[in-house]
């Protein structure tokens, strides 16, 4: 598994190096799954972090329009 | 200097300024990160001993670095809360504990994905690992203990107290690679005069420390300017601000 891919032959130069990129040397299972973990954590973050902007705001307005009526 | 100071913790002025800022720190953190992950995942060589398993680093070394950074910064602004009762720093803090946790545990799981193939195993208990396990347990207490009080100026007090006491473990992070022998490498870097570290692998860590610092300002202000809404709904500007 680790070797693979320098073992296989690819046609075009254009496929192989995607491949290669991909396959990360065989470690693309540890590396692609730290990424996209990592990426995932970050984008909640900024995601949630919005979220809870908009939700003060808005609860705010809500309260101040009930304190008018 | 004074003038500034105080000008800076007045809440409707760090509203005000929150937004070009957090628009700005977005900016530079889309164009590092998305420069530090090109030259980190295509550009840079593979490492001779860990082969390219060792990019794992350019997100492992960002946020083990951020965890720390932004533990110092929650226990700071802590104690500059503690001893001034400046609202600004109380809401820093707490807006900087669940970005501080995210940091801790994207560095954990990185760096036990990074583990199994370099080392044969996910996690040992050696110093390093244990003691940032301890840092993410500081921050989660500090997040359960904002939400225990309803009163948010004593959750504040106490989450700084608790945040102070968690300080002790910040230099035993740090220094634990070098007081004990680990599993875990010393630093890359740290060692400014020559880092043991080619350039072509150290300019895209570099981007990428520079990309979580920036994320952390962005997540950080807006995080901030909800919670200042929320400590000032009642004052005059908020409710010109909400109602226009």
């Amino acid at each position: 598994m680790k070797y693979s891919t320098t073992n296989v032959i690819h046609h075009g130069s254009k496929n192989m190096s995607l491949n290669n990129f991909l396959s990360m040397g065989g470690y693309a299972v540890y590396v692609w799954s730290a990424y996209s973990i990592s990426f995932i954590v970050l984008f909640l973050n900024i995601i949630i972090a919005i979220r809870n902007e908009h939700k003060t705001l808005n609860e705010i307005k809500e309260r101040l329009q009930n304190n008018k009526k | 200097m004074y003038k500034w100071i105080h000008q800076f913790g007045s809440p409707k002025y760090f509203y005000d300024i929150s937004f070009p800022l957090s628009k700005w720190a977005a900016i530079i953190c889309a164009i590092c990160f998305i420069s530090g992950l090109y030259g980190g995942l295509v550009l840079a060589p593979a490492d001779y001993q860990q082969g390219d398993s060792f990019r794992i680093i350019y997100l492992h070394v960002p946020s083990a670095w951020m965890s720390l950074f932004v533990y110092l910064i929650m226990a700071f602004s802590g104690a500059v809360s503690l001893i001034w009762r400046i609202k600004i720093t109380d809401i820093i803090a707490r807006a900087s504990a669940p970005i501080g946790a995210s940091f801790t545990f994207i560095a954990l799981v990185t760096g036990a994905i990074w583990g199994k193939p370099m080392w044969g195993t996910y996690w040992v208990w050696d110093a390093r690992l244990t003691s940032e396990l301890i840092l993410l347990f500081l921050y989660l207490g500090y997040i359960a203990l904002q939400s225990a009080f309803d009163d948010k100026r004593i959750a504040a007090r106490a989450g700084a107290i608790l945040a102070l006491i968690g300080v002790v473990n910040i230099p035993i992070i740090h220094y634990s690679v070098e007081w004990w022998s680990t599993l875990h490498q010393g630093p890359t870097i740290s060692k400014f005069d020559k880092p043991s570290i080619h350039l072509t692998m150290l300019i895209p860590l570099l981007l990428m420390v520079v990309a979580f610092k920036t994320f952390y300002i962005t997540t950080l202000l807006i995080r901030a300017r909800s919670e200042i809404l929320d400590y000032e709904c009642n004052s005059s500007w908020v409710k010109k601000y909400v109602i226009k």
